[in-house]
């Protein structure tokens, strides 16, 4: 088993590398002139060429690439444009609060979906497997911007049961709206995945024996059925981290959520390149390291993974 | 080197496969007829393509002219779905909308496809090492989150419809490539390709000309969801203010502009939403209904 | 006629099991009936797609819904019906009274849970054992099947098993709890010929130590002429023929047992004579002719067998056959060996 773990953390290592390197590629391609965002309309030539050699960036391509690359080496993700602190600092209040919020999404994510995609294989064809496969469908089309809006609306300005933004005193109230507006999506997704595998892990022969030997229907399905069918389902997740990544920039700018979603989003709005490439390897490194964790997972539920290299025959 | 034509005629003498072809399609379409689901899909689909081509007609003002006086204004007979906080009608810019939305729908897939035919014919047919590199790449961009690849690209390039074609395009490519690949390794080794190849046809030809027909049906699936998909980045791009420029109508846009507004005017929020909703509803429930029609046993 | 009463231990009383499907209803088992006695193997044969597999499940109401349902009849066990059975009950009864095995081990197992946690499982569910106690229990099982190293393949999962001793770890969770009906549905379809034999010989071997009845279901009559005590030969869901097993393979009296007998290779027989296959293609489930459903394809046929399915006739002791003319062949008025 540690020997998997370990072989999963050396193939990530490139993924990383190739990644980064990628995103810090393109950062340097940026046609515009970014001493120029920093000083206000009508600063003199000097004054500008000053300040790009303050920053360094009128020096050629491969020279400044080489600086980035010792950087990150050493984990500095470089300066913002427009504030002159560097980009670490920026997202290091943040990230804290990007995966409180992530997290509250997965926890969303997994009991929900799971719990509905069982009761709706189970149950087929019955009102409750209709009314998941329906909203599950619709929920995959949503914008999940447009959803928190609403939810906003409904629940925050029309009823007044839920704060409409921000994250307040950090209890769990706040986390309600744009916590099931993150999961909405992944969580139709799982409940869909959990529902055609449970189907099809229901039609094997090992149910048939476990009924067999006398075992109730809840032990047959939850002891059985269930770990088959969570195998694929786990993978999904992981797979699906990445939306999150991505909707958690859109539901922080709806909810005015202080994570690294909006001030990427901010950045986005300023043109600061560094913020905005910095915090999207941030994202990525969590979705990266969530990944590993989801192939731990994945391991521990099958057996065959693990012992890939033992295999005894008689 | 031989003529298409024999080509033709010896695929029809090898295995008949000429029929087979045109009445894969036939049977799928009769089993799409059946399916309400998806021609539920289909109709608001071909709705949205004659909204789009026909806006100008239908609308009833100017989507981007500003009446001061009339802004924010709820629905009413005179405006269907009101005004916004500049006085433009929002009925007039949601069906424009439509028109973003499309062709990004179809240019950004169609760009996918194209890159994505490419890759997969090469690392298909060829094998070896631009096989395993190609399909490497390939799971990079798989794994990485649509949305985060789009925004970073589009930083990087600047905001305007084009640019959003190729982010959108570039980053749909793994998913038709890998489909695409799958199929010619099914079909490369059956017994006409040789018998084409004996004859002297040279590898494009036979990658055009007989795998290409075959291996059309999961492709054209794959693609009806990827414009459901293309959509909804498109908006997210807009909303975030990196898509679409002012003026032009885009429905992202719209709920972008919607955002300070919502307590004071919640149906500029509304009817841009729910539009993008009926709209990838459309073509996921097509793209849904495509894929149980070539293959039944899919379910 | 007492005797045999009290030595039956399992009944079953004109069984029908349906499936409803979108091309029609399926009659799958329609009208058998048999009964097990205490001690005996029952072979129960036929074609593929005869409705073998659907009676033994039948039996312990494994038909998955709600597609199948088991419309009519009376499954008699320990003075109780098992069809009219609460959930609890037959839970009881699974695993305990009546167990099965499946015909394939590769996929009969579950991959995800070693196989010792399994047997255990068989073990706990009907019984109250310690930890220690069931693992003690379990590990004597799997000897007894005749797995080597049972400590170290207590631990291991199914992926890492061969197919035989897939179905040796079956054959363990069955007899877990010494079962008076062992139903062995194909036991051996899915293994090679050398395994298959080996496999035989345990249920064999087992049966006289856990004194229990058996039931196989199989389409290999040499598998049942050398362990069958009786044998039902089954035809479209329908039974055509029960008997012991020297009348099966000496007196048949039905058609299609007869065609059957000559279809394949005796040693009692010259070597001469040529392999007859029965003629035509057994009838869709879903669409059955009216009366016998064999007289199609048989070359006895008479007009009283269009009209009604004839009734499961004893003909002799211990001989029960459905056919109208069974009686001619009895007496000797038809030729059954002919060409």
């Amino acid at each position: 088993m540690l020997y998997f773990i370990i072989r999963r953390i050396l193939q990530i290592i490139p993924v990383i590398i190739g990644v980064t390197l990628i995103l810090f590629t393109l950062m340097y391609i940026i046609p515009e002139d970014p001493a120029k965002l920093i000083l206000e309309k009508g600063a003199t030539p000097e004054a500008l060429q000053n300040l790009r050699e303050k920053m360094g960036i009128d020096k050629p391509v491969y020279v400044q690439y080489w600086r980035y690359i010792k950087k990150l080496a050493k984990g500095d993700l470089g300066t913002s444009y427009r504030y002159r602190r560097s980009v670490n600092s920026i997202l290091a209040d943040h990230y804290p609060n990007s995966i409180k919020l992530a997290l509250a999404a997965i926890i969303i994510e997994i009991i929900i979906g799971i719990f509905a995609g069982i009761v709706s294989a189970v149950k087929k064809y019955s009102f409750w497997d209709v009314l998941v496969t329906v909203s599950t469908t619709i929920a995959v089309c949503i914008p999940v911007y447009w959803l928190g809006m609403m939810l906003q609306v409904a629940f925050g300005l029309k009823l007044g049961w839920l704060p409409m933004s921000g994250m307040g005193d950090g209890s769990i109230m706040y986390y309600i709206l744009p916590a099931i507006t993150l999961a909405s999506v992944s969580t139709a997704f799982v409940a869909r995945m959990t529902r055609s595998t449970m189907l099809e892990v229901l039609s094997n022969d090992y149910i048939t024996t476990a009924y067999a030997k006398g075992l109730s229907t809840n032990m047959v399905i939850g002891k059985h059925a269930l770990k088959n069918a969570l195998i694929p389902v786990v993978t999904l997740i992981g797979m699906d981290l990445g939306t999150l990544m991505g909707g958690a920039i859109l539901t922080e700018t709806v909810f005015n959520w202080p994570g690294v979603g909006r001030t990427i989003y901010l950045a986005i709005l300023q043109r600061d390149a560094p913020v905005v490439i910095g915090g999207t390897i941030i994202l990525v490194m969590i979705f990266v390291v969530m990944n590993l964790i989801v192939d731990i997972i994945y391991a521990l539920l099958d057996p065959r993974i693990r012992y890939e290299k033992k295999e005894i025959q008689i | 080197m031989a003529s298409i034509k024999e080509l033709e005629v010896l695929e029809e003498i090898e295995t008949g496969k000429k029929y087979s072809r045109t009445s894969l399609y036939k049977d799928a379409w009769k089993r799409l007829k059946k399916n309400k689901l998806a021609m539920l899909g289909l109709s608001i689909v071909i709705l949205l393509i004659l909204i789009a081509i026909f806006a100008p007609l239908i609308s009833p003002y100017n989507p981007i002219l500003r009446i001061k006086e009339d802004s924010s204004l709820g629905p009413s007979m005179n405006n269907l779905f009101g005004t916004d906080l500049l006085g433009r009608d929002i009925f007039s810019r949601v069906i424009y909308g439509s028109r973003i939305s499309i062709e990004v729908g179809v240019i950004a897939v169609g760009i996918s496809v194209i890159i994505g035919l490419f890759f997969g014919a090469l690392s298909g047919y060829f094998g070896g090492i631009s096989d395993a590199l190609i399909m490497r790449i390939a799971d990079i961009f798989f794994a990485f989150p649509y949305i985060l690849g789009a925004i970073a690209i589009m930083t990087i390039l600047g905001p305007g419809i084009v640019n959003i074609f190729i982010a959108i395009g570039i980053l749909g490519w793994a998913s038709i490539a890998r489909i695409f690949r799958s199929s010619i390794l099914t079909i490369k080794n059956k017994e006409y390709i040789e018998a084409a190849r004996a004859m002297g046809a040279g590898s494009s030809r036979i990658i055009i000309k007989h795998i290409f027909p075959n291996s059309f049906a999961p492709i054209i699936v794959y693609a009806t969801m990827n414009v459901g998909t293309a959509i909804i980045v498109e908006a997210a791009l807009s909303f975030l203010g990196i898509g679409v420029q002012p003026p032009t109508p885009a429905w992202g846009k719209m709920l972008a502009e919607s955002l300070a507004y919502i307590d004071t005017a919640p149906w500029m929020m509304f009817f841009p939403g729910l539009a993008i909703l009926i709209t990838v509803l459309g073509f996921v429930l097509l793209g849904d209904g495509l894929r149980d029609a070539f293959d039944p046993k899919l379910r | 006629m007492a005797e045999t009463e009290n030595n039956k231990i399992l009944e079953v009383k004109n069984l029908r099991t349906y499936f409803y499907t979108d091309d029609g209803v399926v009659k799958a088992v329609d009208g058998v009936s048999f009964d097990l006695k205490k001690g005996e193997t029952l072979g129960i044969v036929g074609e593929t797609g005869c409705g073998k597999s659907v009676t033994a499940l039948s039996i312990l109401r494994l038909i998955p819904q709600p597609m199948g349902k088991i419309v009519e009849g009376e499954i008699i066990f320990d003075g109780k019906d098992l069809l009219k059975l609460g959930q609890k009950e037959l839970q009881n009864f699974r695993g305990n009274r009546i167990s099965m095995i499946f015909q394939d081990p590769m996929t009969s197992l579950n991959p995800v849970y070693t196989v010792g946690n399994q047997v255990i499982e068989s073990l706990v569910v009907h019984r109250k054992l310690s930890k220690e106690e069931a693992r003690r229990e379990s590990l004597k099982l799997l000897e007894m099947v005749g797995i080597p190293e049972p400590k170290r393949r207590f631990n291991s999962y199914p992926h890492e098993f061969s197919g035989g001793m897939r179905q040796r770890v079956m054959i363990a969770m069955a007899i877990a709890n010494s079962p008076s009906v062992l139903i062995a549905d194909e036991p051996t379809t899915a293994l090679d010929v050398t395994i298959q034999a080996q496999i035989l010989e345990l249920m064999d071997e087992l049966k006289h130590k856990t004194n229990s009845s058996i039931i196989i279901i199989t389409h290999d009559l040499g598998v049942v002429a050398k362990y069958a005590n009786r044998v039902m030969v089954m035809y479209a869901g329908k039974p055509v023929e029960f008997s012991n097993v020297d009348n099966i393979f000496y007196k048949p009296m039905h058609p299609y047992t007869i065609g059957l007998m000559k279809s394949i290779t005796r040693l009692d027989e010259e070597k001469r004579k040529k392999l007859k296959p029965i003629e035509g293609l057994p009838p869709s489930l879903i669409d059955l002719p009216k009366g016998c459903i064999f007289r199609i394809r048989c070359k006895y046929a008479i007009d009283q067998c269009k009209k009604e399915y004839p009734p499961l006739v004893e003909i002799e002791k211990d001989h029960h056959v459905s056919c109208y003319r069974a009686k001619e062949f009895m007496d000797g008025i038809l030729e059954r060996f002919g060409n």
